[in-house]
């Protein structure tokens, strides 16, 4: 095994997220914000950049903005700027894309983040949050673009959140947990779906090492276009085998964009940065300073729903759960509600806990669904796991039925007599089904009273497929015991 | 009746007594356009079709006694730069050449909402970048009082055609004034509103913080009527005034008794202007004072430096505006296959012409990493005290007056070499635009056989009253009425 | 002492994507030169603590609902384009070693 790289190095990792905005029409056009549409159908002559046309600000992107920011703890300013950003490119149709420059709509802000041990936490700050415009897409694939370039501008003018971390992150395995963490806050105020796969939550990392103990940052470098948490880790990791190289040879990084390529694991030099960029900011004269008020911002503050943290510490507290089980349930919105109305309906919150943990999740996963995506209702849940209380079926039998109520929904009392999963408690059918198995199987008893007890299971297997699984376990084992040691 | 020269007002008035139709109207404008073409080059395009279709659903309209407005069925045309769906528009640039408008200025929704018909587009210089529109793919225009000589510029079309009884009214731009400039060359009216007054969708932008939208008229209350037709918010502007259209013709009741018109000393320094010229001017006030004004010197002590700052935000915005012309959705795209690059660098060097060149290397040198403090924020900040010398003089006079120009129409090539010289003639006009106020040009005599221009500015939303002071003097002059020699 | 060089003039022209002849880039420096030895003259106005004009008419934001009330029929939205395939504005390949943003 390779020494590690980073013992005698400390990483330094700023984060720069592009999130979208959940909203309608674009920032500046009245355009509709689509995904997966035919080039250009998503366009209005504003997002053209045609000759004459002018920007007019979405107000509900403004309060999605807001949102975010106080969420994220940040100061969120009264007057802030729109800015010029000027380059050439053919999916900038204008030549220059509006952004915020000195005067962001947020400075400051944290975010929490649970620490490498998993006991803690650790408080990643923020420089700022800003708004900005998307640009469009320029498709560069042979196959569709032949030798020529392809510009969609769909995605021109679509509302993006420009969210900047301080470098207060020490590994690839804290970015990840710092972006998994934002983007749980993001969804659970309503700001963005964050979906990594439509390109609603785009990371660009900067990394650079220095040596332990000193305080001067060395040379950084950007990693661009990481688009999962996978690639993220892998794509830091390389870069920091690679700095960590050139440096142990003497070496000298050089400020670059890199790509990171997953086929051979190692990052290259994409663009060498000699000089830095001239956009030549300037205060977009076709638009004045966005005022918000201090009653907006009290107004949006109130709105705001209980935030992750503040629901994660009460489950632990009211429902006495583990910093574990309150984390996964916290972890959407949607997903904690579901939790305390299925709490509300039935009572005790551990069973419910184990029930989503582990049975609603699993079907999840596996019909891709999200939680808010299913038919299984709190109520129903309840009512589920109190058949099984109640001995009416079996935890096995009940536990087969989640995936049908999570796809098709259904009363589950319903559900279990029509499937005939009612559990077989009846005495006598039991100490018969009991007594068939022995007669079967007769040296168990000899082997069980000698003290081998896993005969047991044998036994129990061997009664439940005579019942078709739907026997009591509980039941079947004191009989089968009570049986055992006669 | 000599329709060629009659005011809107005149032919809005025989249109309702229907001593005239409008397809006469139309058609005889479109006749005179394309007959004074070569000799003049006011319009850049005609439509033809388009306007006699439109005349005749204004004659409809007449008949059946529902007329829009004043101007229904009257003939106007508009400055290149403002663009109309279905339409070429070409902003006087080989780079936008063949680019048809997919889509409606307000303004141009606003006039044909008040059924007026638009005949033509405009003569400009490229991109409302000059002051004499000789910078032009259309070839100049020429001055129907001497066509040796500069129309103005940039709006240098729009105002040849109305001096020149082509069209009644029409629109054009102003940035640092480009309408009140050739109005003043070509004896009509010019007006260009406060900054806001009038939407700028569907203007092709040179400088956003400066650029409006305005109006060419034989009389003030022809452009009392053609303003109030376009004025007004439009949501589809951010930098539109919330106010609506206001009332201006109502203004017009000829009294200025009592109003206090200030003469700013800094404009009327004997060595920077034509005598001749000034002479006119101070006989224009006189005049008002006859008719009830008083008259105070004023000052706006930061004249000196309105042109440099002018010059600085001007070519600093225009810079950003015109990367938007890159040959990817519209407009020239050069030949080769050399890649992006080479593509984006060989259109815009065909594709624009010298000046406007000359103005993007200087707005992207303004706004560059180490420059933008020392130039544009400073240009910024003068700006300030430019609008500061406004406030300031409005609170001891109603209007300011002042020479439009410092000379008559000069002829056409003697600028172009330095673009310096041209630069600082517009010394009277820049500094209304700097500070969003009012100005309005008027014909108030003639030096050297050549029309002279009285400049009136106003505070912000006084558009009624400088057309009120503009009417005044009208009723006791006939420069207005003056017609420019026929052509031989 | 100039205030603007060969080497700025090339810098600039690169930033606006202009390519200058030889002849055009010797008139854009002592055309700059001029114009800016001109603008000097600002040195001389009183800026100090003075704020900056962005906006000459103070405006309350302008907002706009968030309703996609319009766009623009593909077909349109490419009629203008030099070239275009199906919907898509089509431009020449970015060569190597170009920058974008």
């Amino acid at each position: 095994m390779s020494p590690d790289p980073h013992s005698h190095y400390e990483v330094v990792i700023g984060l720069e997220v592009h999130c979208q905005l959940r909203t309608t029409s674009k920032l500046f056009s009245p355009a509709p914000v689509t995904y997966g549409e035919p080039p250009n159908h998503s366009v209005h002559p504003v997002c053209l950049a045609l000759p004459g046309v002018l920007p007019v600000l979405n107000g509900h992107a403004v309060d999605l903005a807001i949102r975010a920011g106080l969420a994220a703890h940040c100061t969120v300013h009264e007057c802030s700027i729109f800015a010029r950003k000027n380059y050439f490119y053919p999916d900038l149709p204008k030549g220059y894309q509006i952004s915020q420059f000195e005067d962001p709509i947020c400075t400051g802000g944290w975010v929490d983040i649970p620490d490498e041990e998993g006991k803690g936490t650790k408080r990643i700050a923020l420089t700022r949050i800003h708004m900005e415009e998307d640009a469009g897409k320029s498709i560069h694939d042979a196959a569709v673009a032949g030798d020529a370039t392809h510009v969609d501008l769909n995605r021109a003018g679509v509302p993006l959140l420009e969210i900047v971390s301080e470098p207060d992150l020490r590994s690839p395995a804290e970015a990840v947990a710092y972006l998994k963490t934002l983007r749980a806050i993001l969804r659970y105020v309503d700001v963005s779906d964050a979906d990594m796969e439509k390109g609603h939550f785009r990371c660009d990392a900067n990394l650079s090492l220095r040596p332990k103990g000193e305080a001067e940052l060395g040379t950084r470098t950007e990693l661009k276009n990481l688009n999962s948490f996978r690639f993220v880790e892998e794509a830091l990791e390389a870069e920091i085998v690679r700095q960590a190289q050139l440096l142990d040879d003497g070496g000298a990084i050089q400020q670059a964009t890199m790509a990171y390529d997953p086929s051979t694991g190692r990052t290259r030099v994409l663009r060498l940065k000699e000089n830095s960029d001239d956009y030549r900011y300037f205060p977009d004269p076709d638009l004045v300073p966005l005022r918000i008020s201090a009653e907006q911002i009290e107004a949006a503050r109130s709105s705001l729903p209980e935030l992750a943290d503040a629901k994660r510490r009460r489950f632990e507290q009211q429902f006495e759960l583990s910093a574990y089980d309150a984390s996964l349930l916290t972890e959407s919105r949607a997903l904690s509600e579901f939790f305390e109305a299925a709490v509300a309906a039935y009572g005790p919150a551990k069973p419910v806990a184990n029930w989503i943990l582990r049975d609603v999740l699993q079907a999840l996963g596996e019909q891709e669904r999200e939680i808010d995506q299913v038919q299984l209702t709190p109520e129903a849940l309840a009512s589920l796991i109190r058949l099984v209380d109640e001995g009416r079926t079996n935890a096995k039998s009940a536990r087969g039925l989640v995936p049908d109520l999570v796809a098709e929904g259904g009363d589950p009392e319903a559900l279990v007599r029509e499937r005939g999963l009612e559990a077989v408690s009846d005495s006598g059918v039991l100490e018969a089904a009991v007594d068939e198995v022995l007669a079967a199987h007769p040296d168990n008893r000899e082997k069980y009273q000698a003290g081998e007890k896993k005969v047991v299971n044998f036994l129990m297997g061997q009664v439940m497929k005579r019942t078709q699984g739907k026997a009591d376990p509980g039941s079947v084992r004191e009989i089968l015991l009570r049986k055992l040691e006669e | 009746m000599a329709e060629a020269l009659a005011t809107l007002t005149e032919l809005s008035a025989a249109l309702d007594a229907g001593d005239v139709s409008s397809a006469e109207l139309v058609d005889a404008a479109l006749a005179r356009a394309e007959a004074s073409a070569g000799r003049l080059g006011a319009f850049l395009s005609l439509r033809g079709e388009p306007a006699r279709a439109a005349a005749a659903n204004a004659d409809r309209r007449r008949a059946a006694g529902e007329r829009r407005s004043l101007l229904d069925g009257v003939p106007v045309a508009v400055k290149d730069n403002v663009v109309q769906q279905g339409e070429p528009s070409s902003c006087a640039s080989h780079i936008l050449e063949g680019f048809v408008s997919p889509y409606d200025s307000t303004v141009v929704e606003r006039l044909e909402a008040a059924g007026a018909v638009l005949v033509g587009r405009t003569n400009m210089d490229e991109f409302a970048m000059g002051s004499s529109t000789e910078h032009s793919i259309g070839g100049p225009a020429h001055n129907p009082w001497d066509t040796e000589r500069s129309t103005g510029g940039s709006s240098g079309g729009s105002a040849a055609a109305v001096a020149a009884g082509i069209v009644p009214g029409a629109l054009g731009s102003d940035t640092g004034g480009s309408i009140r400039q050739p109005a003043s060359f070509c004896g009509v009216v010019g007006l260009k509103p406060t900054y806001g007054r009038v939407s700028r969708w569907g203007l092709v932008a040179f400088a956003s913080s400066l650029d409006q939208i305005g109006v060419f008229g034989r009389t003030a209350a022809d452009a009392a009527l053609l303003l109030e037709a376009i004025a007004g918010h439009d949501p589809r502007d951010s930098t539109s005034l919330p106010e609506p259209a206001p009332n201006l013709s109502a203004a017009l009741d000829g009294d200025v008794a009592g109003l206090v018109v200030g003469l700013p000393r800094e404009y009327f320094v004997e060595e920077g202007v034509d005598p001749e010229v000034l002479a006119c001017v101070r006989e224009a006030v006189a005049e008002l004072e006859r008719a009830g004004a008083k008259v105070r010197e004023v000052s706006l002590p930061n004249t000196r430096f309105a042109i440099a700052t002018y010059y600085l935000i001007a070519t600093a915005e225009a810079s950003s505006n015109l990367a938007r012309f890159d040959g990817v959705r519209y407009g020239h795209r050069a030949e080769g296959d050399g890649g992006l690059d080479a593509m984006y660098r060989t259109t815009r060097s065909e594709g624009f012409g010298a000046e406007v060149k000359r103005r993007i290397l200087l707005g992207t040198y303004v706004l560059s990493a180490g420059y933008y403090d020392a130039y544009y924020r400073k240009a910024m900040q003068v700006r300030t005290l430019l609008r500061r010398d406004f406030e300031q003089a409005f609170r001891g006079c109603d209007v300011i007056a002042t020479p439009t120009t410092p000379e008559v129409a000069f002829r056409l090539g003697e600028k172009t070499d330095d673009p310096l010289k041209m630069y600082l003639s517009d010394i009277y006009t820049v500094s209304c635009n700097l500070a969003g106020i009012p100005g309005l040009s008027l014909p108030c005599g003639f030096a050297h056989q050549m029309p002279v221009g009285l400049q009136l500015l106003g505070p912000a939303l006084e558009e009624a009253r400088l057309l009120r002071v503009a009417d005044a003097y009208q009723r006791r002059s006939d420069f207005h009425t003056r017609r420019p020699p026929e052509p031989a | 002492m100039a205030h603007i060089t060969r080497e700025d003039v090339e810098r600039i022209a690169a930033l606006a994507r202009l390519s200058l002849s030889e002849a055009e880039a010797v008139r854009a420096v002592s055309d700059l030169e001029e114009i800016l030895s001109y603008v000097d003259l600002l040195d001389q106005a009183e800026t100090g603590g003075v704020e900056p004009t962005h906006h000459v008419i103070p405006l309350a934001t302008p907002l706009r609902d968030d309703a996609a009330t319009e766009r623009i029929d593909p077909e349109l939205a490419v009629s203008n384009a030099p070239s275009a395939k199906g919907t898509a504005f089509v431009v020449p390949k970015v060569i190597d070693g170009e920058e974008g943003g």
